[in-house]
């Protein structure tokens, strides 16, 4: 049992490594390589998030040399949670990502199911991690895996992904410069050590240095507004099976690694109450709602309007942070999880529609709620969980938020808050009207387009079906899982 | 003016970061662009090397005649963080190196203003 927090990784990243080998003798031996992979890293961190529930947190020192020295894997609530969310989206899209990968590039099928393995290994690495170094390593793993996933596509995506590598090696090279302050400062690169020896180097202004290029670095990453420029772009030209494989969790791992670095590293003591960097993240976080929300009520494109909604909801795992406060840590990490489902559920929508009628403008769905019900039926429960209208799931998460700002005494993020789940009814209405109310012209999409097959059919409704599941069961995930990682946001005395 | 004396290569490793940065975000050619990003990372290998340094002290290789005394050596942690560290940029410019090429087959092109506009003319 000791060993699961190291075999994640290493399983997906071995399945990474076999797949070109068995790819070269037959193309499907990738795709089934893949999904035994995702399978059992599946398993693996479902194992873990058990044994951490039942008996505490697991601990693998890496070649058998002891932390300080050597590189530690930390399986705990928070890790076994995202970990258990990063796993189990690339399990589902990675099942739904074959017919359509084989519609979309169809030669480049083996490379393109090699890096997503690796992808998934970088983003799992990154949460097991103890390491700030290592955590680096992953991080540029999953980057660069994903630079080359997502110039996959049509003849815009290297020119998007060559701008989002320019970016995103900054905020990689912002990041070792933080650790780089860090470590002159304190002489660890173990992150439990280092939050031993922060504390009397607080008055410090390396430490404070190291604080601030780390936050730019992992606000890049998240693409916390006003950081946010490469997103749209990238969500919009890849092959829709690889931003359905994105977009769900790749933002998300940035956020879960900002509230490592407030939760263990630097200690809520230090980023909340002596250099307020949460409350600059609430702000920005908070722009980034109403400016993603705004822009995309002014999009035609589906996928584009999904992408400015990413930047939207990624505000709210924002502001929760920014809160830091127990009840803004849990709405965050349960709209981690829920707005990982929503879009995940969202972007196979969308592939789905590609796949019977190529098309993504949303003027031209007209009448698919009749031809594409079971499609439709998914997009319809994720669009209702993104505005928040219970029981999905998404209006759990919001509501955490709205008690955590509430809380703080924060009505600006109350009205935030509540503003943008009009506005996000605002944008989704829209398509449900289109595909449900108006009559077919002849604009519309072809109308021969019926519900894909089941390989991808299934993925989507599982989603979807999944949405109302974590409404129902949003409180036990609270009390076993949640509850214990905010427990150090507790103000003394209250 | 003791600062200066003392830390002038923090000065240069921080001038190397502005000149980086304003490669990445200033210049208007991609293959510009790359260079200012290698430039910056160049500066961060630096400052962790420099980091490293302690005066009057050698390499970090056993020798019998100093012993087993760890204050008597240059610090070798971040001369192998910056090994790896090297790699990864190797890989990255490799990469950006690929996406280049294709963007160039595409469009013809590494002027920013000219991809632009060769996009809006295919779509």
């Amino acid at each position: 049992m000791s060993h699961l927090p190291v075999l994640i990784p290493v399983t997906l990243l071995l399945s990474a490594f076999l797949i070109p080998l068995a790819g070269s003798i037959k193309r499907d031996f990738a795709f089934a390589i893949a999904l035994v992979g995702a399978a059992l890293a599946f398993a693996f961190t479902l194992a873990g998030l058990f044994t951490v529930i039942t008996q505490g947190e697991i601990r693998y020192h890496l070649g058998g040399w002891a932390p300080p020295i050597g590189i530690e894997y930390v399986l705990d609530a928070l890790s076994g949670f995202m970990a258990t969310v990063v796993t189990l989206i690339g399990l589902v899209v990675l099942i739904y990502s074959r017919r359509s990968v084989l519609h979309e590039v169809a030669p480049r099928v083996v490379p393109l199911y090699a890096l997503a393995m690796l992808l998934l290994a970088g983003l799992v690495g990154i949460i097991v991690t103890g390491d700030l170094f290592n955590f680096f390593v992953f991080l540029e793993i999953s980057s660069i895996s994903a630079y080359a996933l997502m110039a996959i596509g049509d003849d815009r995506a290297p020119v998007a992904a060559f701008r989002y590598l320019i970016l995103g090696s900054i905020a990689g090279s912002f990041y070792v410069l933080g650790v780089g302050f860090l470590y002159f400062s304190t002489g660890s690169l173990n992150m439990a050590d280092v939050a031993q020896r922060l504390p009397e180097l607080y008055q410090s202004r390396a430490v404070a240095a190291a604080a601030i290029f780390i936050f730019i670095a992992l606000g890049l990453k998240m693409a916390l507004f006003p950081l946010h420029l490469w997103l749209p772009d990238v969500y919009t030209y890849a092959p829709s099976a690889v931003t359905a494989l994105i977009a769900p969790i790749m933002t998300k791992v940035a956020a879960y690694a900002l509230i490592r670095m407030l939760l263990t590293v630097f200690q809520p003591a230090y980023l909340r109450d002596l250099l307020p960097l949460t409350s600059v993240i609430g702000w920005l976080a908070a722009c980034g709602i109403l400016y993603g929300s705004i822009m995309a009520i002014a999009q035609s494109d589906l996928r584009r309007m999904l992408a400015y909604s990413s930047i939207s909801q990624i505000g709210y795992i924002g502001i929760g942070i920014g809160l830091a406060n127990p009840l803004g840590i849990i709405g965050a990490l349960l709209h981690i999880l829920n707005h990982a489902f929503m879009k995940a559920c969202l972007f196979l929508v969308a592939g789905n529609i590609r796949w019977r009628t190529g098309q993504w403008e949303i003027r031209r769905f007209a009448g698919l709620g009749r031809t594409m019900p079971w499609t439709m039926a998914g997009f319809s429960v994720a669009a209702l969980s993104m505005v928040g209208i219970p029981p999905a799931a998404g209006f759990f998460s919001k509501w955490y938020l709205l008690l955590g700002s509430i809380d703080a005494g924060n009505w600006f993020f109350v009205a935030v808050i509540l503003a943008s789940s009009l506005l996000t009814a605002v944008y989704f209405f829209r398509v449900l009207e289109q595909v449900y109310a108006t009559h077919t012209n002849e604009e519309s999409a072809p109308m021969k387009a019926s519900d894909p097959p089941l390989s991808m059919l299934l993925p989507t409704l599982f989603l979807g079906a999944g949405l109302l599941i974590l409404g129902l069961f949003n409180s036990a995930i609270v009390t076993y899982i949640l509850n214990s990682v905010a427990q150090p946001l507790q103000r003394p005395g209250s | 003016m003791s600062a200066l004396a003392t830390h002038y290569i923090y000065y240069m490793t921080a001038g190397l970061l502005v000149i980086g940065l304003y490669g990445m975000i200033g210049k208007k050619n991609l293959l510009k662009k790359l260079i200012g990003m290698n430039i910056f990372q160049t500066a961060i290998f630096l400052f962790f090397i420099y980091g490293a340094v302690k005066p009057g002290t050698t390499v970090p290789v056993l020798d019998i005649r100093i012993g087993m005394d760890a204050a008597a050596y240059i610090n070798p942690l971040p001369h192998v963080l910056i090994l790896t560290a090297i790699v990864v940029s190797v890989a990255t410019t490799g990469v950006a190196l690929a996406l280049l090429i294709s963007i160039y087959r595409r469009y013809g092109s590494l002027e920013e203003s000219t991809i632009l506009e060769r996009m809006k003319q295919s779509s």
